[in-house]
């Protein structure tokens, strides 16, 4: 059993930094390329300014399959050796680290711009920023037959921003390569310079699409270091807006893939259910995205009788939808011919490159924090995780027919079930000199907040982790040797966030 | 001879109705698929907003780019011409005038190509190639088509095919031509762009097939291609309710409300295709333009077996 990367910590568990090893650069790299090798996958790796001159490296591992979190880290100077040239995972968090703390990792294998904005977080001697160093890192392939095709960042539907350019041979893609950025709020800055009221509206807009996923993860981070104690029924609430979320993500996917292929039966009634699930957050918070629901110590909304009728009855009613629609579209051989063998990521290219959520539980890698690091309800009410093995644009499609299956069932029981108390309990001034990491599996795959507090109990340093900064690079390892006819529908299959991404 | 004046009205009749073919193809699809759906004036709506509009020129086409929509409805319209669209005889007939009528088609899409190469983009340089490669196959299809109905009828104009002889055929030759007809819809759909070959609704350019390569057209340039590849398709659409239902010996009027009925009655058949299957793959559509194109195989070897 390969020992954990540092010391083991919990899911929303602070700890005081001081117990936080810090080591020297070669036996951290070595330590993780160890765990890497042995099971243990980078949750995150981010930098924070340790003294003027210095920079302290810190990072997050866990081991799925024994429920593990561990958190380990370094002190580095500007100029050190990249860590990326012995464990693969730690390629695109040095990108990032070069980008936001100004630091120089030699020997990186592919080193480029993650988002182009000047460092934020570098030490403050480090002058010079490296955002011009940093190229977009575009692959160029010779030869009079292969052409580039570049689209975006402008997208033709509504969708957010981003840059793809392809190397195509006649209709066969030869590369991809993704360039996001357009979306950079500066959104780990902004949760650590503003009050804590308004990071909570910050934290909130971080994917629009995950309001509730990152406002539970930015929650339990803070709930953690305010030694606040959620009521089980504050819990309970979470979870059923975590996987009303979950519902009307998968579901309105589903629909989007549909659209793609150009099936309308099915494009149109997953639709009209998505706008059912988005309606019950409504009537449970006032806002269809879940907006202003959680809230440090609980959340604002209790679910009354009549609310709690309404949901029971909307998930009875939208399973039997749902599973005369899913029969349509899955058995309909036409849309099967467009999704199997379209978009693959092995298992073997999924563990190696540490991608999270769908993605990885599409190719059979069951990562789920739900059932791998409980947390709230889900440490009573166990969610089986749900698994397909093809890692196809198929694949990812059943994962999420089967989510949304199991989704409807667990909802259907917490309203049932739902345990008596008040719903938001008081959340103090934040503990001193202390570390902790919020794990949340939102509908795209974890979400992780990991925050860290100064000697007056003030936010140091905030890392912001959502899925699509892990499974970005899996489009541009999936689309070499397919269609570029097919891209379209693959990126909807992987539908990662732009935002999310960009922070 | 002096074209009657039935073939005057049924023309009419194809140029005011075609963009209502697509109207009630999107109707039936929404109502198919529980929507409500645009009305079915639609895409006469659609047309007038365009036409009142200004056109963008990009800076880096050229003339070809202007040229090409108005030569587009030109070689549609005679196309149209030499189809006897009353079911008796076409405005243009001479032996051998359905090559004029491939070839019409093939010479709209052959402007719009270029029109496509002339603008640089990537995205219109590979819609323009797929456009090629499907027309390609169509082209093979409609020869096969329209080489059963010549070996059926013994004439090689369309008047002859799809006029009187027409008729006197179908007792012993309707196994072929209803093939034929089959055949017809099938590489029809791929013609003017319809699901399962392309899909019209969608907005992604990478997908796109007929519609990446008129990105650049805007405002009456767009109303132009837009209104003509509607009428191509009820031209199509013609050639198919007249095989399924042979108007030579009908009375004109009757002939006549016969097309304008079958026109919307195709619209009804694309939007339930629409409603049911999904699109093709891209390297998938060759095999389905063959399937369509060896219905028309079949039908002439048939034909050819079974005539003394």
């Amino acid at each position: 059993m390969t020992p954990a990367p540092g010391v083991r910590i919990g899911n929303r568990r602070s700890a005081p930094v001081a117990g936080i090893p810090v080591l020297g650069l070669t036996e951290f790299g070595a330590q993780i390329e160890a765990a890497t090798a042995g099971g243990w996958r980078i949750v995150t790796l981010f930098g924070t300014p340790e003294t003027a001159d210095e920079l302290r490296l810190i990072c997050v591992m866990a081991h799925d399959a024994r429920g593990d979190l561990a958190v380990t880290s370094a002190l580095v100077g500007r100029d050190y050796p990249a860590i990326s040239a012995r464990s693969r995972q730690a390629g695109r968090f040095e990108c990032e680290i070069a980008e936001q703390c100004a630091a120089r990792p030699h020997g990186h294998p592919r080193l480029r711009a993650v988002r182009r904005h000047a460092p934020d977080h570098a030490p403050s001697h480090w002058h010079g920023g490296s955002a011009d160093a940093l190229a977009n890192g575009l692959t160029t392939i010779g030869g009079d037959e292969v052409h580039e095709v570049a689209v975006g960042p402008v997208h033709a539907g509504i969708i957010e921003p981003g840059h793809f350019r392809f190397n195509a041979h006649g209709e066969e893609i030869l590369s991809l390569d993704v360039v996001l950025g357009y979306q950079h709020r500066g959104v780990e800055r902004l949760l650590e310079c503003t009050p804590r009221d308004r990071a909570m509206y910050v934290a909130e807009s971080i994917a629009g699409d995950s309001v509730i996923a990152h406002a539970s993860a930015y929650c339990g981070a803070i709930e953690a270091l305010g030694r606040s104690h959620k009521s089980p029924r504050a819990q309970a609430i979470r979870g059923i807006a975590l996987e009303l979320e979950r519902l009307a993500n998968h579901i309105g996917d589903l629909g989007a893939l549909s659209g793609d292929v150009a099936y309308q039966p099915a494009a149109s009634y997953f639709g009209r259910m998505r706008g059912d699930c988005l309606n019950l957050l409504m009537a449970m918070s006032g806002n269809r995205y879940g907006r202003g629901l959680v809230r440090p110590g609980g959340t604002t909304f209790d679910i009354d009788a009549g609310t709690a009728r309404d949901i029971e009855h909307g998930m009875a009613r939208l399973g039997d939808d749902f599973r005369a629609t899913a029969d349509l579209f899955f058995g309909a051989s036409t849309v099967q011919s467009r999704l199997e063998g379209v978009g693959v990521v092995s298992a073997a290219t999924c563990i190696a490159e540490g991608f999270v959520g769908i993605v990885a539980r599409a190719c059979d890698v069951p990562r789920d924090v739900r059932h791998d690091h409980p947390y709230g309800v889900f440490r009573f009410a166990q969610i089986p995780v749900s698994t397909a093995w093809a890692g196809d644009v198929y694949a990812r499609a059943l994962v999420r027919r089967l989510e949304v299956q199991r989704s409807i069932a667990f909802i259907a029981e917490q309203v049932h079930s739902l345990p008596g108390g008040e719903t938001r309990a008081p959340c103090g001034a934040l503990a001193r000199n202390e570390f902790v990491v919020a794990l949340e599996e939102g509908w795209r795959g974890e979400v992780a907040h990991a925050v860290l507090t100064d000697a007056t109990g003030s936010v140091r340093r905030h890392k912001v982790t959502d899925p699509s900064f892990h499974n970005w690079p899996a489009i541009e390892v999936a689309m070499p040797g397919n269609q570029i006819s097919d891209f379209p529908l693959s990126n909807k299959s992987f539908n990662l966030s732009y935002a999310g991404h960009d922070l | 001879m002096r074209p009657a004046a039935s073939a005057w009205i049924a023309l009419a009749i194809v140029l005011v109705v075609a963009p209502g073919v697509l109207g009630v193809a999107s109707r039936t699809r929404a109502l198919l698929t529980r929507r409500r759906g645009a009305p079915v004036l639609q895409s006469y709506y659609d047309l007038l907003k365009l036409l009142r509009r200004g056109s963008v020129l990009s800076d880096t086409t050229s003339r070809v780019f202007r040229a090409a929509p108005v030569c587009l409805v030109a070689s549609t319209l005679l196309a149209g011409a030499v189809i006897p669209l009353d079911g008796r005889a076409a405005l243009i007939r001479f032996p051998g005038d359905v090559v004029a009528l491939v070839y019409a088609l093939a010479f709209g899409r052959f402007l719009l190509v270029l029109a496509a190469l002339d603008t640089g983009s990537s995205f219109e340089g590979m819609g323009a190639s797929r456009e090629v490669t499907v027309a390609s196959i169509v082209e093979l299809g409609l020869f096969l088509s329209f080489g059963t109905l010549a070996a059926l009828t013994k004439t090689s104009s369309l008047s002859g095919m799809l006029g009187a002889p027409l008729a006197a055929a179908w007792p012993t030759g309707s196994p072929a031509i209803l093939m034929t007809a089959v055949g017809l819809f099938a590489l029809m759909l791929a013609e003017c762009t319809r699901v399962p070959v392309d899909d019209p609704a969608t907005h992604l350019e990478l997908t796109m097939i007929h519609e990446v390569m008129i990105l650049d057209h805007s405002g009456p340039d767009l109303a132009l291609i837009l209104y003509s590849s509607a009428l191509e398709l009820s031209i199509i659409a013609a050639i198919i309710v007249t095989l399924l239902a042979p108007r030579g010996d009908m009375p004109v009027a009757v002939s006549l409300a016969v097309l304008a009925a079958g026109l919307l009655a195709t619209g009804v058949a694309i939007g339930i295709v629409e409603a049911t299957v999904a699109r093709l793959r891209l390297p998938k559509i060759p095999l389905y333009l063959a399937s369509a194109a060896s219905l028309g195989l079949f039908s002439l070897v048939l034909v050819l077996w079974s005539s003394p």
